[in-house]
């Protein structure tokens, strides 16, 4: 794996790179029920030589009370945060939702979702590994409309996906394409539950635009829209396998 | 009923579900068509914002610019405070002019006066001419959405409905046919009417003129048709000058239909010859909304209708789940000014996926307000209490670092050891139709203590 030194061109010097204090940000259900993706995500930034930190008395960003109303329970919550990450240059995660609620409601700059840190900060060049497999590209909404990491499909404009950048430097990757490029999975936090029929329909149509364009893996940047539709996938017992885009990522050597 | 329980029945018929929100994603992808092909659209879109900010912001200046301009014109003009208030005022011009039958062309905010149940009581007959509105009145229905007021019904229960209260043959559901037995029946009802109630999209303050714009024509035939016309209009449909009407039009039937324009732009500036034009002009709550800073930019609608189509919670829950007469992600941000508890879950009906703030003509932060709303809920007491309790529980549990690693790691074991029927029952929601994650063995603090730490 290679990453852009020519500092003068827009990139970030090796110099740099080393010395910069990259704090690793694993949310909550992350940390608790997917550790494979705190630990690809980590990997994969030690492999770009940087040096990271976990602070380990994070917790949560605060969304989940937030988003049901109770932005005043969740205050505390993301003081906590701030606390935990006061020392870094740059706070990585692999989730574009906490990182947009961070983002809006600790009012921190400094808060990359892992992709568009790759793509922006680090500039990573190319992936060397082969990884022959079709894969759907699950758009999280947050990252994508609120993070702005693509497109959105409602918008007249340029398209582009930070996400697809990364994918497409992978020797084999056929990232198939969707009848709705960018339609929400239906997790929406507790929405998943206080709206249960609507939340597992969406779900069910996001699953069945993949399967239906014979993706053999779904991947994302969200592993809480890939929770949702992994629990449908596992459910239903499809074939389709499920893997956070830092997972594929990791796999360079 | 609330939100998710009318969803959770909508969403008992599946294929009926699919069909539904095929239905509206096909519009979605007519208006995708129709935008993407002009590229000023940003552009656009921030115009219209900019224009309708100022009106806004001098609602009350353009309001008796209009007023004044249309009176020079010889339209009559009223004010109502609500929607009673309204509803007499229509009915004391109908009855001046002895009306017993009248047309009324496409007019949501007619729906959210309540007014032809009103006028019915009063024994005048009420015919709406739009087909889709047609339906939903033969079927006893409210509309289920702004511009395709029966997107709910296939074309074989329009035929049942048809053939019950039109007469067409039994079984049909051709809509060729169908939609000419709907018109040669509406023909009638037209050469009948003695007034015509149309809604109005824009009233222009510079002009004292309104504008209607419908794909059947079915505004002009009304109108032109009989001695009177009452337009009623939010106090909301007011745009400066006739040079601003461009951009609406243009940003309008692009977000509705995906169509260049609508069919009929029609100008109604003064009565004609003989007849009377009156323009009643409603605030209905508006004036309180424009006093609230967070909400007051959700006036900005134009009720084009795309907030509902690129809604994928509407999509599969229906218009009328909604309770509301404006359903949908803007219904669901106006809702909550009319009464907080009715509407307590509607800000809730939303996964907060922003699809509606991108594609609306007239940037309303619609997903933002609902976030906003939510808050404004939980504080006035309407949350279910559960849920109060349970982010109070977390806020504090996430606050706590070791407390929130122990009940992990409970979780964790419990999901490991608990026989299948103990973690899969009627108190698990989630697991109704997914599966909980395969609980690791450690979490990824363990990992990293394990593997990285320098202690």
């Amino acid at each position: 794996m290679n990453k852009s030194v020519k500092e003068f061109e827009g990139g970030i010097s090796l110099f740099k790179l080393k010395i910069m204090k990259v704090g690793l940000f694993i949310p909550c259900y992350v940390e608790q029920f997917y550790p494979n993706v705190g630990i690809a995500t980590l990997e994969l930034l030690e492999k770009l030589g940087l040096e990271v930190g976990y602070p380990l008395d994070q917790t949560c960003c605060g969304q989940p009370m937030a988003n049901s109303g109770c932005e005043n329970e969740s205050v505390v919550t993301t003081k906590l945060f701030i606390d935990n990450f006061k020392d870094f240059d740059y706070i990585v995660s692999p989730s574009g939702s906490c990182v947009l609620h961070i983002k809006e409601h600790g009012h921190l700059d400094n808060v990359y979702e892992l992709c568009e840190f790759l793509t922006d900060v680090i500039k990573v060049e190319n992936f060397e590994f082969e990884f022959p497999y079709k894969v759907g590209l699950h758009v999280s909404c947050h990252g994508q409309r609120g993070l702005g990491l693509a497109q959105s499909s409602e918008i007249v404009g340029q398209d582009f996906s930070k996400m697809r950048v990364l994918l497409d430097k992978i020797k084999g990757l056929d990232l198939i394409e969707l009848e709705r490029k960018d339609e929400c999975c239906g997790f929406g936090g507790t929405f998943a539950v206080a709206e249960e029929a609507v939340s597992v329909k969406m779900g069910k149509d996001r699953v069945e635009d993949h399967l239906k364009n014979k993706a053999e893996i779904l991947t994302g940047g969200d592993m809480s829209c890939l929770m949702h539709m992994e629990g449908l996938i596992n459910r239903q017992g499809n074939p389709l396998k499920v893997m956070h885009i830092a997972e594929i990522l990791n796999l360079a050597k | 009923m609330n939100h998710p329980k009318a969803a959770e029945i909508f969403n008992k018929d599946e294929a009926k579900t699919e069909w539904h929100d095929k239905a509206l994603w096909f519009v979605r992808k007519k208006r995708d068509i129709a935008t993407h092909g002009i590229p000023e659209w940003e552009e656009l879109r921030e115009k219209a914002s900019a224009i309708k900010a100022n009106v806004l912001s001098n609602l009350d200046n353009y309001l008796i610019e209009f007023e004044k301009n249309a009176q020079a014109n010889g339209i009559q003009v009223h004010w109502a405070k609500n929607g009673e208030e309204h509803n007499r005022i229509v009915h004391e011009i109908l009855k001046s002019k002895c009306v017993k039958k009248l047309v009324k062309s496409k007019s949501m905010l007619t729906e959210e006066c309540h007014l032809n149940p009103y006028l019915e009581k009063n024994s005048i007959e009420v015919i709406d001419t739009d087909l889709g509105e047609r339906i939903v009145q033969l079927a006893k229905e409210p509309p289920s959405h702004i511009v395709l007021p029966a997107i709910h019904k296939r074309k074989e229960e329009v035929g049942e409905i048809f053939h019950e209260h039109i007469g067409t043959e039994k079984g049909a559901s051709d809509p060729q046919y169908l939609t000419t037995s709907a018109r040669n029946h509406l023909r009638e009802k037209f050469l009948k009417a003695e007034a015509a109630i149309t809604g109005v999209n824009f009233a222009i303050a510079e002009t004292g003129g309104v504008v209607v714009c419908t794909n059947e024509g079915n505004a002009d035939l009304g109108v032109n048709i009989t001695p009177l016309h009452i337009a009623c209009m939010g106090v909301e449909k007011i745009i400066p000058q006739l040079k601003h009407l461009g951009v609406f039009l243009r940003v309008l039937a692009r977000s509705a239909t995906g169509q260049a324009i609508t069919t009929y732009s029609s100008h109604f500036q003064k009565p004609k010859p003989g007849s009377e034009m009156h323009i009643v002009i409603v605030d209905n709550g508006r004036s309180e909304q424009l006093g609230r800073e967070d909400f007051r930019k959700s006036l900005n609608c134009i009720r084009c209708g795309a907030c509902m189509n690129t809604c994928p919670v509407y999509r599969r829950s229906g218009g009328h789940s909604y309770g509301y007469t404006v359903p949908g992600p803007i219904g669901s941000i106006l809702s909550p000014g009319k009464d907080l508890k009715e509407h307590s879950t509607l800000p809730f009906a939303s996964s907060l996926c922003g699809s509606c703030s991108a594609v609306c003509p007239v940037k309303i932060d619609i997903h933002t307000q609902l976030y906003k709303w939510r808050q404004i809920i939980a504080e006035e007491g309407h949350l279910a209490s559960s849920k109060k309790v349970g982010m109070k529980v977390m806020g504090y549990v996430f606050t706590k670092p070791k407390l929130y690693r122990i009940l992990g790691k409970v979780a964790r074991n419990s999901l490991s050891v608990l026989p299948r029927f103990m973690i899969y029952n009627k108190f698990n929601v989630w697991g109704k139709a997914r599966e909980l994650p395969k609980p690791p063995k450690e979490s990824f603090r363990d990992w990293y203590l394990k593997n990285r730490s320098k202690n």
